[in-house]
């Protein structure tokens, strides 16, 4: 009998969560505030298991978030300033209305602000967390740097970002953790490795944005605000880590071969050394005179079997590390106008390469198109008028490919108007089974050593085409004539069924294959395997069958398209030789 | 006394005035002063000097009055001088008379100047402007002399070239039309109230004339129409006049090109620009700014301003993370869940892909058909020729947009993902290799019947099989050889036979519409067929009659001949018909959801039928006999109910969590029961472990109709719509705690697919690892 009756909907998982519109209410917070606290604390909304249950019975569609989530803003500091800047803005404009220009200005004074470094601390409570969650800051960084000095944003805003994006190239520079570029439609991936964590971040191409009108730009400014931030913490952090002055200053040298070429050209000393420093072609000062580098060798320890085979491979790719960074050095770059100078700039200068530009194009160029020791030009145009013998005049390309293919490339396939390789994304890794485009196992032919030669080996390399197809050919061919066979076979029994007439024909030793049967025997097997299984593990199952086969119709997909592509440009291609 | 001097006087004054009252036309702004002046000049006329420095006590305001008056005062002294009497003062500035005197003798020296009236009265005039400019400087620089006297002899420098325009005006008219007066024998009023008579001129038009003709200076004689006199310009006034007429500046000597200085200059000058004393107001504190202090200072007191807040002087960025406290760190951050990173782009999405990631046409048009949250890609895969001609990305700020909202706004979970091997999913099972025998390959079809063959039976001894089917037949074939050997014609389509499981009886039991029949087929060994009939025949009626839902008839005539032994008559039309092991009971199904007569129970040798159900617990799907002990299995729609038939008690209730039970088998073991049914479903149920099926198979793609466990061999097989027969080794032990083992071993398949229909009934052999199938097809096969 005894006891009251439970009311519902007041334990259980319907306590557990809360709608937004109610934590805005606890908080009394207007719903641009709360969105602003959750970006700025990292709360996010939570899916209940059961959602009607939660819901208190109703099944329309609700954001909720975990009541923990917010008790725990409750206590933050940061939403007391809200709520200072709101009477801020209120007595403003009230002051404006009376036009009390003292007061407006002595209000402007003391203008509330608040820091978010607590908030930074309190997410990413080491630093391997912050620079785990680094992706995301780049890519908004580079963009909002990229932004036009009027209207989206402020312009402090863009003059921040741009300076840490600087900071964080220079960095990059200095520690040589660049490993991976992309050019894609969308931008520039870059792919970082630092202190052990890989960061990849996008920029988009220099062009001014066509700002779209369905974006709000005011969560856009949040999340900036927040990874400006993060940003720049964790920027100080990463000079400190190599000793280097933060925020950057050239070092002596390099200050003093800018500051001799071209201080009238630019009209602000503040504005001056950014833009030198954006140059990146200037190493940077140091906190510590620099000491000679000890490369730090791995300890060998003894060890055995397997431990062993490890630390080669370790040492191996160390090596191979260490190789890659050193891409470019000895070699000089001249970079001709037409070309996004940033990125070769600043990716030439990460593999250690030299690097200059004509003077007129940026700040911070260190060496004159006529110099006699540069060994590669870049030129992004089908031809040019004056050539120097001693170089290479190459496409921009071949620089974004050398540094995806760890070597070196040869400089025959991207000179000046010549049909481009394709460019191949870096941060695709191919399984079994999986389509590899021929342009990427050449490349990995390339970096195993073998060196084909270039145009004899090209036609070779058809020939040997050829030869696969012919093989191809052959095997279908095989195939095809076996199937006859089995077909013939199959005719003659029905017509031996049919013809009832009662004939004694000589008997033929069937002659089984054996390995077909036992092939057979087995898929028997698995298929009476496959029906005793779980409904669950059956679901299972089916789904990863589903998605093997769908990934292998893909591949054969591509497969089929790149061939019957490479066959009309052959016939293309023989065409035009008949023709000439 | 002074009145009537100046009645004398007035004459001869008034011909200068008249010059000056023209001048003062000019300057109507000092009409009033020069009025006042007036009145003081009457005072210099008696005496100048006194006045001049007597006034001037009195106030800065008229001082400037008497300032200009020192000029007018040289005229006047002049005329005095003309008429050669000096005036007494009224006696009341006589104190400073001794001052006065000096001035008197310098002014007498002033005047000693000869100058024609005309030209001086053009030399105030040109030096008019500089002079007012004098005057308003004047005004504040006279105050600091105020009450000094001793200023004379400066005064006496200011004289000479003094040469104000400020005449004493004896005209009192104003700046009237002086047409007004044209008929008047006077032209106006002098400051006493007495008539200024027009000069007498007797000019007629003659003497005009003559004076045209004969005066040279004619041509620049003007009429002074205050006065009426005229008046002879000068050169210097001529020269004025053409000046002004060109529209040039009055004064020759004036540069109106002169460098401009710029007077209010960055340059600090050391002197302030005016040296005017500072007033009173600015020593006495301002009331006004007292109120907007107290105000504020009572703002700060209340708090209501704030003192401007110190710069903050701690840099920007620090090392935030010089000292990472493990226990700082909050325990929700172990629950965080960090948001994933955004997917690395492929070959598809490079400026210049390998040619095969290019869209093709078609690919393209559906792509762009496609909604584009359906998409696969999330962009057309383009290819550019140079790294030059690559444009900006449209949706760039788009999907740093998105991935913001994603950031803030999707609920994060953790996800298992399973990285499982798919083979290792798939169950080790035995081998079938090992688990032979089992039938593998079709060998005998029994041809002959025209329509579905709904259900077969063995005989005991595996050497027969009768088959009954809805082409109103039923046949009897010899195993091995295929051969019908007898055929049976029954009134309508049979639903069922079954032959007795006792080798020592040959009788067959068949079922059509709501008659069954007990045939005798007469096969095999003679003795054991004659012993049948005489089985059947020694029946002796009983004394007493039982009324009887199902009426006994022995079959006589063509019916005997046939085989016929006995006709049972039931209400309802019967669907299955199973023998007891025994071979003496059968029970009959006669499916009827309204009624608790489903099934009935027949002993064959006592003629004898009973109703064992007093309750309808649902549709009767199917009955079996325990091979061994006393256990009656009724499957209703969804449920077998086992009962025990000595206690008269229901047992077991086995859930099969089927949908519609088709067929149901007994182990021959009797402790495992299969239940086929038409929702692809065979359930194992063990009878030892629960009333739940132990296994659940789901083998088949259609709906199940037949299920049979072979008698010696751990076989089971199940035939469904597909066409298709799926032989399992089910094997069950004697130790009760290991569970059967079930593994199929082989589909079979033959019977081709009529109207939706496959197999209908399956049956093993009694003694050989065979298997036999009927189907829709009118056939049956034999799988050995």
């Amino acid at each position: 009998m005894g006891g009251l009756q439970k009311k519902k909907y007041e334990s259980g998982s319907a306590t557990n969560y809360i709608t937004r519109n109610k934590a805005r209410k606890k908080l009394s917070l207007s719903l641009a505030d709360f969105r602003r606290l959750c970006i700025l604390k990292g709360i996010y909304p939570h899916e209940p298991k059961h959602k009607k249950k939660v819901n208190k019975g109703s099944t329309a569609p609700r954001t909720f978030y975990l009541l923990k989530d917010i008790r725990f803003l409750l206590h933050e500091p940061i939403v007391g300033k809200f709520r200072e800047y709101k009477i801020f803005v209120r007595k403003l404009r009230k002051a404006y209305g009376k036009a009390e220009w003292s007061g407006v200005q002595r209000l402007k004074e003391n203008k509330p602000g608040y820091k978010l470094d607590h908030i930074i601390k309190e997410r990413y409570p080491t630093f391997i967390d912050a620079l785990r969650d680094v992706d995301d800051a780049l890519s908004m960084c580079f963009l909002f740097s990229t932004f036009a000095r009027t209207g989206k944003c402020h312009v402090q805003t863009i003059q921040l970002c741009r300076r840490l994006t600087v900071e964080w190239m220079n960095y990059i520079i200095y520690s040589r953790s660049l490993r991976k570029v992309f050019l894609s439609i969308k931008g520039i991936y870059y792919q970082a490795e630092v202190l052990g964590q890989t960061i990849t971040w996008i920029a988009p191409y220099q062009f001014a944005h066509d700002h779209p009108t369905d974006v709000d730009y005011r969560v856009m400014a949040t999340f900036t605000e927040l990874y400006t931030t993060l940003f720049g913490f964790v920027n100080f952090r990463l000079y400190q880590t190599l000793n280097l002055v933060y925020p950057p200053k050239l070092d002596g040298q390099g200050e003093m071969n800018l500051k001799s070429e071209s201080d009238e050209d630019y009209a602000l000393d503040s504005e001056s050394y950014t833009e030198k420093l954006s140059a990146l072609s200037a190493s940077l000062a140091r906190m510590v005179p620099l000491v000679e580098e000890e490369e730090t060798a791995l300890d060998h320890f003894p060890a055995e079997g397997e431990d062993l085979e490890k630390m080669e491979t370790r040492e191996k790719a160390e090596l191979e590390l260490d190789n890659q960074k050193k891409l470019f050095e000895g070699l000089k770059f001249f970079l001709n106008r037409e070309v996004p100078r940033e990125s070769l700039a600043f990716l030439l200068r990460c593999f250690g390469g030299q690097v200059s530009w004509d003077k007129s194009l940026c700040i911070g160029s260190t060496y004159d198109v006529t110099d006699e020791t540069i060994t590669h030009h870049i030129v992004d145009r089908p031809n040019i008028d004056k050539q120097y013998i001693n170089r290479y005049y190459i496409q921009p390309q071949w620089v974004y490919d050398s540094v995806n293919a760890k070597i070196v490339l040869p400089v025959e396939e991207y000179f000046l108007g010549v049909t481009l390789p394709p460019h191949l994304s870096p941060f695709v890794h191919e399984t079994e089974g999986d389509y590899v485009p021929p342009e990427k196992l050449k490349l990995m032919a390339l970096q195993r050593g073998e060196k084909p030669n270039t145009e004899e080996e090209e036609e070779e390399e058809e020939e040997e085409d050829d030869d696969d197809e012919d093989d191809d050919d052959e095997e279908a061919e095989e195939e095809e004539a076996e199937e006859e066979a089995n077909l013939a076979k199959m005719e003659q029994k029905r017509s031996q069924g049919k013809s009832l007439p009662v004939k004694v024909t000589p008997g033929k030793v069937k002659s089984e294959n054996r390995m077909r049967v036992a092939e057979e025997e087995k898929a028997e097997e698995k298929r009476l395997a496959i029906m005793m299984m779980k409904k669950k593990e059956k679901y299972l199952y089916d789904k990863i069958m589903f998605g093997k086969k769908r990934n292998i119709r893909e591949a054969n997909k591509l497969a089929a398209k790149r061939k019957a592509h490479d066959e009309a440009s052959k016939v293309d291609k023989k065409k035009k030789k008949t023709k000439s | 006394m002074r009145p009537a001097q100046n009645g004398t006087m007035s004459t001869l004054k008034n011909k200068k005035r008249n010059i000056e009252e023209k001048e003062d036309e000019q300057l109507p702004i000092f009409d009033k002063d020069q009025s006042k002046d007036a009145h003081l000049d009457d005072n210099d006329e008696d005496e100048a000097d006194l006045s001049d420095s007597e006034e001037s006590v009195f106030s800065g305001l008229e001082e400037s009055g008497s300032d200009s008056d020192d000029e007018e005062e040289e005229e006047e002294e002049e005329e005095e001088e003309e008429d050669g009497a000096v005036g007494k003062s009224t006696g009341v500035e006589e104190k400073k008379k001794v001052s006065g005197d000096g001035d008197v003798q310098l002014c007498d020296k002033d005047v000693s100047k000869p100058q024609a009236n005309g030209q001086h009265s053009k030399e105030k005039k040109k030096k008019k402007p500089i002079k007012s400019a004098v005057q308003d400087g004047g005004k504040e620089s006279v105050v600091s002399d105020r009450d000094s006297g001793l200023m004379i002899s400066s005064q006496v420098d200011e004289y000479e070239h003094d040469t104000s325009d400020e005449e004493d005006i004896r005209n009192t008219v104003g700046n009237i039309p002086m047409e007004w007066y044209k008929d008047y024998p006077h032209i106006g009023y002098d400051l006493n109230g007495k008539k200024i008579f027009k000069p007498i001129r007797n000019k007629d038009e003659l003497d005009e004339f003559l004076d045209k003709m004969e005066n040279p200076d004619y041509w620049r004689t003007v009429q002074d129409k205050m006065t009426g006199s005229d008046i002879r310009l000068s050169d210097e006034q001529v020269d004025l006049v053409h000046r002004l007429q060109e529209g040039k500046f009055g004064d020759v000597s004036f540069n109106e090109y002169e460098p401009a200085i710029d007077f209010f200059s960055n340059e600090v000058m050391i002197h302030p620009v005016t040296n005017r004393p500072q007033d009173k107001r600015s020593f006495i504190p301002s009331l006004i700014e007292k109120e907007k202090v107290g105000k504020l200072v009572h703002a700060i007191k209340m708090g209501w301003i704030k003192p401007r807040r110190p710069k903050e002087t701690t840099p920007v960025y620090y090392d935030l993370w010089a000292k990472e406290d493990p226990n700082s760190i909050l325990g929700r951050h172990k629950m965080h869940v960090p948001a994933p990173k955004m997917r690395l782009p492929g070959h598809e999405e490079s400026y210049n892909p390998p040619p095969e990631y290019l869209l093709s046409e078609e690919e393209r048009l559906a792509w762009e058909q496609q909604d584009p949250e359906d998409r696969k890609l999330s962009f057309l895969p383009q290819k550019f020729a140079c790294l030059r001609a690559v444009p900006a990305y449209s949706r760039f700020i788009h999907e740093r947009f998105e991935r913001c909202l994603d950031l803030y706004l999707c609920p994060r979970q953790r996800k298992m993902r399973v990285n499982v091997n798919p083979e290792d999913l798939i169950p080790k099972l035995p081998k079938p290799k090992d688990l032979q025998p089992f039938p593998t390959t079709q060998s005998l079809v029994y041809r002959g019947h025209s329509s579905l063959v709904r259900s077969i039976s063995v005989s005991p001894s595996g050497q027969w099989l009768v088959s009954g089917s809805d082409d109103c037949t039923v046949r009897f074939w010899e195993v091995s050889t295929a051969r019908c050997l007898k055929t049976v014609e029954v009134a309508g389509a049979v639903k069922g036979v079954a032959w007795n499981p006792n080798p020592t009886v040959c009788l067959v039991a068949v079922s059509y519409d709501d008659t069954v029949l007990l045939v005798n087929p007469g096969l095999g060994d003679q003795l054991l067929c004659n012993a049948t009939d005489q089985l059947i025949s020694s029946y002796e009626e009983p004394e007493e009659v039982n009324d009887q839902h199902v009426q006994w008839t022995v079959s006589e005539g063509e019916g005997h001949e046939q085989g016929h032994r006995l006709t049972l008559k039931h209400p309802k039309a019967v669907r299955q018909v199973t023998w007891h092991v025994k071979g003496d009971y059968l029970a009959c199904v006669m499916p009827d959801n309204s009624s608790n007569l489903q099934v009935v129970i027949h002993q064959v040798s006592k003629r004898r039928t009973q109703n064992p159900f007093r309750k309808n617990k649902g549709m009767v799907q199917c009955v079996s006999f325990h091979p061994v002990r006393p256990y009656f299995f009724v499957a209703t729609q969804r449920y077998v109910r086992v009962y025990n038939l000595i206690k008269q008690e229901l047992t077991k209730k086995l859930m099969t969590n089927c949908k519609w039970i088709s067929s149901m088998a007994i182990h021959p073991g009797g402790d495992n029961v299969i239940c086929g049914s038409y929702d692809c479903r065979l359930a194992w149920f063990d009878l030892d472990l629960s009333t739940k099926p132990y296994k659940v198979l789901r083998h088949h793609k259609k709906a199940l109709r037949g299920v049979a466990y072979h008698r010696h061999y751990p076989l089971f097989a199940s035939g469904s719509d597909d066409g298709s027969v799926i032989v399992c080794h089910g094997m069950v032990y004697n130790d009760l705690l290991q569970n059967p083992l079930i593994v199929p071993v082989k589909v079979l398949k033959g019977h081709t697919i009529t109207h939706d229909l496959g197999v209908l009934d399956v049956t093993f052999h009694p003694t050989q690892p065979w298997v036999f199938s009927s189907g829709a097809d009118g056939t049956v096969r034999l799988f050995t």
